[in-house]
């Protein structure tokens, strides 16, 4: 028995106690289980490992490229079929395409991050407060919500590049604009779900304010079912980014967005296929990546199965 | 007139496999069954619906079900496949559960969820099966039959939700019924008719009933003879009209921490648990 | 102590209303537990949910103090009076541990040492302190209705409502929980009001007890007359009669 053996199974003892005898174990242990069960889950555990891989090349971005700047133009080797010196080969103004598809992922990333950051608490905050306090707030938010739901989504991103200019963050405000709704929609149902339970009864008569029960008692179990839909839409949102990229909406050149890197590709896509397929391919594995880590996180935490 | 008996059992385990080794739900019991009533009474995790729901081949995976003899009038009913299974359940052995809102089909009116069942298990017309509907609507004292077919689930009360599911079960006429907690649910003085009811299928018609339930005074007030079960075990059995005198001490003390109307105490005793009861 | 007069609760159900308690009289002494039975739809929970301060009772009709109340109360008026509730598995947050939902009270009502309080509660209820970091998925029914009770008790409140506190337990689990109310009732002279459909759990634990029915109380009777079947209400025989059990003839 080596002694780092033994020391790691009174982690595991320590974590999977029963008995926790400290708030940090108590919560440490929940999460420690959570993790088990998502790696235990095949769906879950691939798209864990696709966004993982993700986040590690958007953040070794220079590393992996052993320095190859994605900017940079060298255009006697333009449209260069993939080779040992360009593995993906080189588009037409003969960048690097393995670079701009390493680089790329960091704009993916930030796109993915700023939706998350702008969708889940506006969705979270509307529905809750129109789901607990009901009555006229209730209808105005509702309403409200109807009326960006009424939006389509790439009129508005083509409205806001009118009127902003278009860029990446005017894409991702747009979509975000739009992709809120269906949020406020379902942390509403949740929250009249659970506001006439006994335990938010039990805190209104301890005296607790209506934001203390909000924060403390209803959001976090709005969270794990918003979490969710999230990472399920989020392929979808990674593809509409790339659309309005496609459209020229989005990553303004010379950034290197998969979206945009399609759309240059457009023109040569009988001859030189590699162009536009690659970054091709790389939408359609991120994407396949947030979509099986969706469903998976869907079939462990789903509060009607347990 | 000496009959084989309705059900024998001996040796009856049912065990759930777990990730913390496995979980012996029914642990060896024997009896037998002739047309009487049944009762089973013990607390949660004892074992009592477990053990009803084994005689109807209807413990889901992966629960294990084994038995040295499990007979129902002397056809083993351990080698039975699901399609042989579902044959004697409607015909031969039904199955009357707590709730009736999560036992009938919310979307399907009462008379046609009652037909059905016997059309699935009887080649006869549809006018047969509505006149046979209407009728065990009216044995189970559902003043208007005709009405109440028409009905969906969510327009019954719980007493009456409760005769409509007896009469799907009986419409087949099982000669055993098994009926897990049928009166829980239901209010006090309901209570009392649906269990006249029972009372009566068993008289008139000679059906055997097994009467799971946790209260002991309607077990002993209603059965013949009762299975006192802890822990997957029979630990006592005796008659019902004997119950006061058991001689477990877990039934014992099970009957002394119910409070009685008429006998008022200071401080109800306790169940000390002894674990040589559940060895 | 708590005085209701006249009091009604209306529901709005599609523009109709409906009563759901009416014109309920009766008042409780200090130290006094109170008993309310009836059936499923008696209103009986209704009742005390008003007296509680969850529902809205008619105006001018709950006088708990001398002080008239309804549904919106001062911090210090909800600390006066707390409720357990009917299901120990409904009532207890699904993912806050023992200690966070016992804290949760004394945070509200800033009250300093939080960490003596929690185990002085849970050792009141007769829980071990290694239950104290544990979700109530991890506990039993009776010791999530333990925690329930130690976190109704927490704040020292005057008033204790109980709503079938035992009618989702085992009867073996309920003798330890009736005993423990009755104990910690005697031990923070708390005045109560129990709600069952158990007549015998409500003559065990309370003095007078008011029997209602669709939504009125029927009778106010002392738990000797209601023992020796001197009820005056016919619906009170009858719920007398099945208590004892089944009969062929009743």
């Amino acid at each position: 028995m080596s002694s780092a053996q033994s020391s790691t199974m009174t982690w595991h003892d320590w974590l999977a106690s029963e008995t926790p005898t400290s708030r940090v174990q108590a919560l440490s242990s929940r999460v420690y289980q959570s993790i088990g069960a998502v790696t235990a889950n095949p769906a879950a555990f691939t798209g864990l490992i696709i966004i993982s891989i993700l986040i590690l090349i958007a953040m070794f971005a220079g590393v992996i490229t052993h320095g190859v700047s994605p900017y940079a133009q060298i255009l006697a080797e333009r449209l260069a079929a993939p080779s040992t010196t360009h593995w993906f080969g080189t588009d037409e103004l003969g960048r690097d395409i393995f670079a701009r598809i390493v680089y790329g992922a960091r704009v993916t990333l930030t796109i993915v991050l700023l939706v998350s950051i702008l969708v889940a608490p506006i969705g979270l905050a509307v529905g809750t407060l129109a789901g607990y306090l009901g009555g006229w707030v209730d209808i105005v938010l509702m309403r409200v919500t109807d009326v960006f739901l009424a939006f389509p989504r790439l009129v508005l991103a083509l409205a806001f590049a009118a009127a902003l200019g278009p860029g990446i963050e005017n894409a991702v405000i747009a979509i975000s604009l739009t992709a809120w709704p269906p949020y406020a929609r379902m942390a509403r149902a949740e929250t009249i779900a659970i506001k006439n339970s006994d335990f938010i009864s039990a805190v209104v008569l301890q005296g607790a304010s209506t934001a203390r029960i909000l924060f403390r008692h209803i959001v976090p179990l709005c969270i794990s079912s918003l979490i969710i839909r999230l990472t399920l839409d989020m392929a979808g949102i990674i593809l509409t980014a790339a659309g309005l990229g496609f459209l020229g909406l989005g990553a303004q050149p010379p950034a290197a967005e998969w979206g945009a890197m399609v759309a240059s590709g457009r023109n040569v896509i009988l001859d030189q296929w590699w162009v536009a397929t690659i970054p091709g391919f790389a939408i359609f594995i991120v994407s396949l990546g947030f979509n099986f880590l969706g469903d998976g996180l869907r079939d462990v935490f789903d509060p009607k199965k347990s | 007139m000496s009959e084989a008996p309705l059900i024998e059992v001996e040796d009856l385990n049912v065990t759930f496999p777990g990730r913390g080794g496995a979980t012996k739900a029914v642990r060896n019991i024997s009896f037998a069954l002739g047309r009487e009533r049944l009762g089973i009474v013990g607390e949660s995790g004892s074992g009592k619906s477990t053990t009803g729901r084994a005689l109807l081949g209807l413990i889901p995976a992966p629960g294990i079900v084994t038995a040295k003899q499990m007979h129902f009038k002397g056809q083993s009913l351990a080698g039975l496949n699901d399609r042989q299974w579902q044959e004697m359940r409607g015909q031969h052995i039904s199955m009357v559960m707590q709730d009736p809102k999560y036992s009938l089909n919310p979307v399907i009116k009462i008379g046609h969820q009652i037909q059905e069942t016997y059309l699935l298990h009887q080649k006869t017309s549809k006018e047969d099966a509505r006149q046979r509907a209407l009728m065990m609507l009216e044995a189970v004292k559902i003043r208007d039959p005709e009405a109440v077919y028409h009905l969906y689930p969510h327009q019954l009360s719980g007493g009456m939700g409760q005769r409509a599911m007896i009469a799907m079960m009986l419409i087949a006429e099982p000669e055993l019924l098994i009926a897990d907690e049928p009166t829980s649910a239901l209010d006090v003085t309901v209570q009392n008719e649906v269990l006249r009811i029972l009372d009566d299928l068993v008289t008139d018609r000679g059906m055997g009933l097994i009467f799971i339930s946790h209260n002991l005074t309607i077990v002993s007030s209603f059965c013949d003879r009762v299975l006192v079960m802890y822990g997957g075990r029979i630990v006592e059995e005796c008659k019902a009209s004997e119950l006061h005198r058991a001689k477990h001490p877990y039934t014992q003390a099970l009957i002394k921490a119910a409070p009685l109307l008429n006998h008022p105490v200071k401080t109800l005793s306790v169940v000390v648990r002894d674990v040589e009861w559940s060895r | 102590m708590i005085e209701v007069r006249g009091l009604s609760v209306t529901f709005k159900n599609k523009g109709r209303a409906v009563k759901a308690v009416q014109n309920a009289s009766f008042h409780v002494a200090e130290g006094e537990i109170f008993g309310i039975v009836g059936e499923s739809g008696s209103g009986k929970s209704t009742l005390l949910k008003a007296i509680a301060g969850l529902i809205e009772p008619s105006p001018r009709s709950l006088l708990i103090e001398g002080q008239e109340m309804g549904v919106k109360r001062s911090k210090a008026d909800r600390k006066l009076m707390q409720f357990v509730f009917q299901d120990p598995y409904g009532s207890l947050h699904p993912r806050q541990t023992v200690d966070d939902i016992l804290r949760e009270p004394l945070i509200i009502h800033g009250i300093v040492d939080i960490d003596t309080e929690v185990s002085k509660a849970l050792a009141d209820v007769g829980l071990q302190p290694l239950h104290r970091y544990r979700y109530p998925h991890q506990l039993s029914g009776g010791q999530r209705q333990r925690v329930a009770i130690a976190r109704a008790l927490i704040l020292k409140p005057r008033i204790l409502l109980l709503d079938e506190p035992t009618s989702a337990l085992d009867v073996s689990i309920q003798a330890e929980i009736l005993n423990l109310i009755s104990n910690l009732r005697l031990t923070y002279q708390l005045t109560s009001i129990l709600v069952s459909h158990d007549l015998a759990v409500v003559a065990h634990l309370c003095s007078r007890i008011a029997v209602m029915r669709l939504g009125e109380i029927v009778e106010i009777l002392n738990v000797e007359d209601l023992r020796n079947h001197k009820a005056t209400q016919h619906y009170t025989s009858e719920l007398l009669a099945a208590s004892v059990g089944y009969s062929r003839t009743a």
